[in-house]
């Protein structure tokens, strides 16, 4: 159970022969993560870690009945990459790659939206669904099974968040990173949709930043619809400075646009729950 | 990197002669005995504008008018090295005076939430198009564009019509839109701005002032740009930022006494905001990223040791791939690299954690077990003055 990966996941790794790539593929078989594939141009017929390597996409797909794809590909070569992996038609893609160019990237989310497939990041940490699957490069040891889905558009501070959830035995469903881009693909709306149809997760935890808007439109969703299942959110980026990018290239206010302020109010007003500091967030689930 | 790239107001203007959107005659001076010099190519009245920035200059005197060149003369000698809004003033654009008939808005920018390219006019020119969006948001015309069919024409005639115009008007507004498109495509910029784009009275138009921020991701394809994210007085940033990102650190200068550094934005936010809600001062964001050498962190340590402002120091390493005893060597290296005097907190978390607890206990570091807790003991370290 859990939401976008778990068992019946298989999935290929573009990038598979490069640093990054070797080594987080490492650890994902070791967490039992069926990866089934490997692609790198150029480097068809060797292996990596035990797992085939092929030159497309399409090749490594159509021998291993892939359903997905995680991308570690350098950002000069990944649009080609993941507009690749789109036209093989994998509906679900992961592109942990960082420093990606925006125009790139909404190249990217148009043809995605073309084939109907759904595009997870860039400059994400990736999905975890604990004791089934990991795509992605968060330390595993930090999240256990559970009823609390988990979604995110920062690494670390997921990982703040999520090791207490864990060590106050409520566990984790799915957490997932959205990425910490300007443009990213599957957004706060999307997950909290899906977490609400999962029978696994019982609360849900939304952790937003500054920049953008999609807290916004997330609070607006819930104001709308309501929400059957406990939500607590946190904000980061309170006192970010307007005009500066705070590490993520998506974390920066524009002119008055994207303040933590602006997205705490909206989900106060949506009667949603903000946890001052990241550990209040246990407290609120704990008591809903 | 922390940064934005924006272009100076001149250089946005030479890239749009390239794409012949008409802007005003005009020439970049970096002394002001050259101005009388450009008797033969500029009438008079003027217009002269410090190259700066940052926005609202015109308000903080940055924007000057002279009826003749021997006044700007003057105006330019006043404004070249002066210091607007805290940026110095390191060149002048001396310009014909336009006459306005009607000031017009025109962008293309990043459409985040629709994941695309969007653009935005409106009739509503020479004020920021926030200001618009406030107090008479439906006279924003915003066309969502398709990057697999790209922007054309017909698109870009709808908006013009919608401005009130037809035929040659229509035609020729139409292709300034188009040509700010190919811009944007063609410099990977975020953001391509006329404001205003005027209507002159014998009815052309032409772009009175601009703005271009270029995404510092794509500068690989860019490279004549790329030398901007580290030069001094090319851009906004202070010094300790611009020391930070020549070694590749994601580094924000803010107002505060409490030096902080963590890894992962988002946790190092986290970190700022805590401070602040036990009522502290950040002196900076600074995040190291995942994976973090001793080398990595001496380097991203003498940033904030350097700075004068800083009276302790809050360390927040949540590793999972992070080595802590790594980590805390980085930390006692750095601290005995620049002789920092002065108390660190560090809240430690990850692999090899004991290891990284034990070098830093010797090192007369402290150590606490939670970030609210590290946050909370900085800021009480940072009112007691250490």
């Amino acid at each position: 159970m859990g939401i976008l990966v778990g068992e019946e996941t298989r999935a290929i790794v573009q990038g598979i022969t490069g640093t990054q790539g070797s080594f987080q593929t490492k650890l994902m078989i070791n967490y039992g993560t069926k990866i089934v594939a490997g692609v790198t141009p150029g480097k068809g017929g060797t292996k990596e870690h035990k797992v085939s390597v092929y030159n497309t996409v399409e090749k490594a797909v159509k021998n291993h009945d892939a359903n997905t794809s995680i991308v570690f590909v350098p950002a000069r070569f990944a649009a080609d990459a993941v507009l690749e992996a789109i036209k093989s038609d994998l509906k679900n893609i992961i592109v942990i790659t960082e420093h990606i160019p925006v125009k790139d990237s909404i190249e990217i989310m148009a043809m995605a939206k073309k084939y109907n497939a759904t595009i997870v990041g860039p400059n994400t940490p990736g999905i975890i669904t604990p004791g089934e699957c990991k795509l992605g490069v968060m330390p595993s040891s930090i999240f256990k099974s559970g009823i609390v889905g988990i979604v995110s558009r920062s690494g670390t501070l997921t990982y703040e968040i999520a090791a207490r959830i864990s060590v106050k035995g409520m566990g984790q469903s799915t957490c997932i990173g959205l990425g910490g881009d300007p443009v990213v693909g599957l957004n706060f709306v999307e997950v909290l949709k899906m977490f609400e149809e999962d029978h696994q997760t019982k609360a849900v935890v939304l952790i937003g930043e500054i920049g953008g808007n999609l807290e916004e439109l997330a609070a607006d969703f819930v104001n709308k619809k309501g929400y059957s299942k406990p939500l607590v959110t946190f904000v980061a980026g309170r006192t970010a400075p307007p005009g500066k990018r705070m590490g993520h290239a998506g974390a920066i206010i524009m002119g008055e646009a994207g303040t933590a302020q602006s997205k705490i109010e909206a989900f106060l007003e949506a009667g949603v729950e903000v946890a001052e500091k990241p550990s209040d967030v246990t407290k609120m689930l704990l008591r809903s | 990197m922390a940064s934005i790239l924006k272009l100076f107001e001149h250089e946005a203007k030479t890239i749009f002669s390239k794409y012949k959107i008409p802007t005003p005659t005009g020439e970049l001076v970096t002394s002001s005995s050259r101005v009388l010099e450009l008797a033969s190519k500029i009438n008079v009245p003027v217009v002269i504008k410090a190259q700066i920035l940052v926005s609202g200059r015109g308000k903080a005197g940055g924007i000057l008018y002279a009826n003749s060149l021997v006044e700007a003369e003057l105006v330019a000698k006043k404004l070249l090295g002066a210091e607007i809004k805290g940026f110095k003033v390191q060149s002048v654009l001396v310009e014909e005076k336009c006459v306005i008939k009607r000031e017009l808005y025109f962008s293309i920018a990043v459409d985040r939430s629709n994941r695309s390219y969007v653009a935005i006019a409106s009739p509503e020119g020479g004020i920021e198009i926030e200001e618009v969006a406030k107090v008479a948001p439906k006279k924003i015309i915003k066309f969502f564009i398709d990057s697999l069919l790209d922007f054309d024409l017909h698109q870009a005639h709808q908006i013009a019509k919608k401005l009130g115009y037809s035929g040659s008007q229509m035609q020729n507004l139409a292709m300034i839109l188009l040509k700010l498109y190919n811009v944007v495509i063609d410099f990977d910029a975020e953001l391509a701005e006329i404001n205003p784009l005027i209507e002159t009275p014998e009815g052309t138009f032409i772009a009175v002032d601009s703005r271009i921020i270029l995404d510092d991701n794509a500068l690989y394809r860019h490279p004549e740009f790329k030398r901007r994210l580290t030069e001094n007085g090319k851009s906004e940033f202070s010094t300790l930022e611009l020391e930070a990102h020549k070694k590749g650190l994601s580094y924000v200068t803010l107002d505060g006494n409490i030096g902080v550094i963590g890894n992962g934005a988002g946790l190092v936010m986290a970190t700022l905001d805590t401070i602040q809600l036990f009522g502290g001062s950040p002196a900076n964001f600074l995040d190291v990223g995942g994976g973090a050498s001793a080398e990595e962190m001496a380097s991203a340590l003498n940033i904030v040791f350097s700075d004068p402002r800083v009276d302790v120091v809050l360390i927040n390493i949540l590793g999972g791939i992070t080595r802590c005893d790594e980590v805390a060597r980085g930390i006692l290296m750095a601290r005995g690299r620049v002789n920092f005097l002065k108390p660190v907190v560090v809240r430690l978390m990850g692999i090899n954690e004991e290891d990284g607890r034990l070098i830093l206990k010797e090192g007369g570091i402290q150590i606490l077990d939670s970030m609210e807790e590290a946050a909370k003991k900085a800021v009480e370290i940072a009112k007691t003055g250490g």
